[in-house]
């Protein structure tokens, strides 16, 4: 059941309006930033509101980025492979764990989560080595194929999700005379719709807000995403205009924002599971 | 329609972290015959959904053989078999209409669609989906238990299967709902005349529906028979204290002889009580002749024990503890010198007895004595 309005304590209330608040905080600085002229960005004491809205900046950092549209076309295009990859890719994975019984099913699980305790910096080396050695370096497949093989915080989440639905519903399937990839591509993945969607959802912000893979893969400028288009704004020889940065950084944001707005009704809806008990 | 033979049948889990090995199913031996209504029934545990799980296929058989119309089907996957299974908790997609939950096992047959809302149509009908609303649209989370249990059936009867197999399909009804699918599936093992394999663990259940019952304890069949004789004819005491609500009452003796020539049994009492005694006829004492003198054990139906009465020349005094009254019936709980027992009566509400003593006529012409060692019913 959700709770009324009126079942929240007001210390509740207050407590996450100003929590709130906080976390907005940098959010409205960027925006407000982002409209002032260069003179009002670092005034102490800091000021609030531009004291009249530069709608410009927005141009003039596209194009002080360089090639804005360049870079979004291939930021777009390497976050719709990652989402594609990585969620099918994960489901795949996470089914084999969840709903099939194998020998040894439960140790390779065990394997697989202990890959997410290794941080980036510890396998960019060997893994620039392996790419260098397949001649990837200086094209797109480094930052899209690896999606295509799982990740494990994505198989994790899925895989929880997956053990949440009832085994009836797949034996039905059986009966009803599916095969094993039609139980999983017509009877589990409709089921975790909400599941699916958190996964691609955080893999296009992870995809989208990458920095350092690009940095590391990427050769020619005509390849660079927004993220890495963005340090063009930053350390300028006349020192970093924040303005501009601050109105980049905006419309970098902005998708992110836009699908987070569409599909948070998917996160806190939870799953109909009501044709069962 | 089918038979079904089950053979030798086994399920054993292996022995896993720290778990020992368990029996599930214990060579398990018995026919279902073509049309009929089999029920197996007994607690948590027993086995019995792991056997019908065996013949849907969802379970590796681990010894022994099912066959069905003949065929042997260990080795042949659930599709293949040819039947259909109704789930406890409905197991209806949630995310597909209740015209597609039945159609789906069909559409992956290949069953033209004209065929399909033919058969579809006709299932709904049968079963009130169509009035007085038109459920086939609707989503299986817009229905109430009911409807998704009929939508289960449906499913199943669309499919035209040799067999049905039902696994509890009624806990998660209430009570009204739960009498009324019991009626519903009944009349639909009339109509359709098919073979019907059904798993409960509610005897009541068992007892109103079935044909047959195949009565399960720890994975092994204790006895198969039709309700009736499972109920009169006990071969064992768990069939004789599982079958039957309120369950049979149990009196633990010794067979004496009496002055008559006769046996009688004297009921086993901790010192200082008096126990109640029971001459036996010429013909039961000339049966248990081979007792005399030894332990066993009585048992009677509560309906068996007639209060007040006289008539039989034996009474029982007891005290009554508890007075439930059902309406068209009472159950009244006493206890005798040694034993608890129920006496389920119409002759009265007996409200105003609770705390007092009661006399009670057992009708001996019903009894059923056990062996206390074997447990297995003495046949006289």
């Amino acid at each position: 059941m959700n709770p009324t309005r009126s079942s929240v304590p007001w210390f509740s209330r207050v407590a996450l309006i100003l929590l709130g608040v906080l976390f907005l905080l940098p959010f409205f600085w960027m925006v407000s930033t982002s409209l002032k002229p260069l003179n009002e960005t670092m005034k102490l004491p800091p000021q609030w509101l531009p004291s009249s809205p530069q709608w410009n900046n927005y141009p003039n950092a596209m194009q002080a980025m360089g090639p804005f549209w360049l870079y979004a076309r291939n930021s777009l295009l390497l976050a719709f492979l990652n989402v594609v990859g990585t969620v099918f890719s994960s489901a795949f994975v996470a089914y084999g764990f969840s709903r099939l019984d194998w020998r040894g099913r439960d140790g390779c699980f065990f394997v697989l989560l202990a890959t997410m305790m290794i941080p980036f910096p510890v396998v960019m080396v060997p893994i620039y080595g392996l790419f260098r050695a397949l001649g990837w370096i200086g094209t797109f497949q480094p930052l899209w194929v690896p999606a295509f093989l799982a990740g494990a915080f994505n198989v994790f989440l899925l895989r929880q999700f997956f053990l949440s639905i009832p085994r009836d519903l797949s034996e039905a399937a059986r009966i009803d005379g599916c095969s094993e990839f039609r139980i999983f591509w017509q009877i589990i993945l409709p089921l975790a719709k909400p599941a699916l969607l958190t996964v691609a959802l955080f893999q296009f912000m992870a995809t989208w807000n990458d920095f350092l893979g690009p940095l590391i893969f990427l050769a020619r400028e005509n390849q660079y995403t927004l993220a890495l288009g963005l340090q063009a704004l930053q350390g300028t020889i006349s020192g970093t205009p924040w303005h501009h940065l601050m109105a980049a950084s905006t419309l970098v944001l902005l998708p992110v924002l836009v699908l987070f707005f569409f599909t948070q009704r998917t996160f806190i809806r939870g799953i109909a599971t009501t044709g069962l008990k | 329609m089918a038979k079904v033979l089950i053979e030798n049948l086994y399920k054993i889990y292996p022995a896993e972290k720290g778990r020992p090995e368990k029996v599930a199913v214990d060579n398990a031996n018995f026919e279902i015959q073509d049309r009929e209504f089999m029920v197996l029934v007994g607690p948590s545990g027993c086995g019995k959904t792991t056997t019908l799980r065996m013949v849907a296929g969802l379970e590796e058989i681990s010894r022994g053989a099912i066959y069905i119309d003949g065929k042997k089907i260990n080795e042949i996957p659930p599709k293949d078999r040819d039947i259909a299974m109704v789930f406890q908790n409905y197991a209806l997609y949630p995310h597909m209409s209740v015209y597609r939950n039945m159609a789906f096992g069909l559409e992956l047959r290949g069953v033209p669609k004209e065929e399909i809302r033919r058969r579809v149509d006709s299932a709904a009908k049968t079963l009130g989906l169509l009035e007085p609303d038109n459920l086939l649209e609707r989503k299986p989370k817009a229905l109430s238990g009911g409807q998704r249990q009929r939508v289960a059936l449906g499913r199943a009867i669309v499919r035209e299967p040799k067999a049905f197999l039902f696994d509890e399909p009624l806990s998660n009804l209430d009570a009204k709902m739960r009498v009324e699918t019991r009626t519903e599936i009944s009349r639909l093992h009339r109509q359709l005349a098919s073979t019907m394999i059904y798993v409960t663990h509610d005897q009541t259940e068992a007892m109103t529906m079935a044909d047959r019952i195949v009565v399960m304890r720890y994975g092994k069949v204790q006895q198969i028979a039709a309700p009736l004789d499972l109920y009169h004819q006990p071969a064992n005491l768990f069939v004789a204290g599982f079958i039957g609500s309120p369950p049979m009452n149990f009196f633990t003796g010794i067979l004496t002889a009496s002055r008559q020539g006769t046996l009688e049994f004297v009921e086993k009492v901790p010192a200082g009580q008096t126990p109640f005694r029971c001459p036996l006829s010429a013909e039961t004492s000339r049966r248990l002749s081979s007792r005399q003198d030894r332990e066993v054990i009585l048992g009677l139906r509560p309906e068996h024990l007639h209060p007040n009465s006289l008539t039989s020349g034996v009474t029982l005094l007891a005290s009554v503890e508890v007075v439930e009254p059902m309406g068209a019936e009472t159950f009244v709980y006493l206890r005798t010198g040694g034993h608890a027992c129920i006496c389920r009566t119409t002759q009265g509400e007996f409200m105003d007895l609770e705390g007092k003593k009661l006399n009670l006529g057992p009708d001996l012409s019903r009894a059923v004595f056990f062996d206390p060692e074997t447990e297995l019913a003495i046949p006289i």
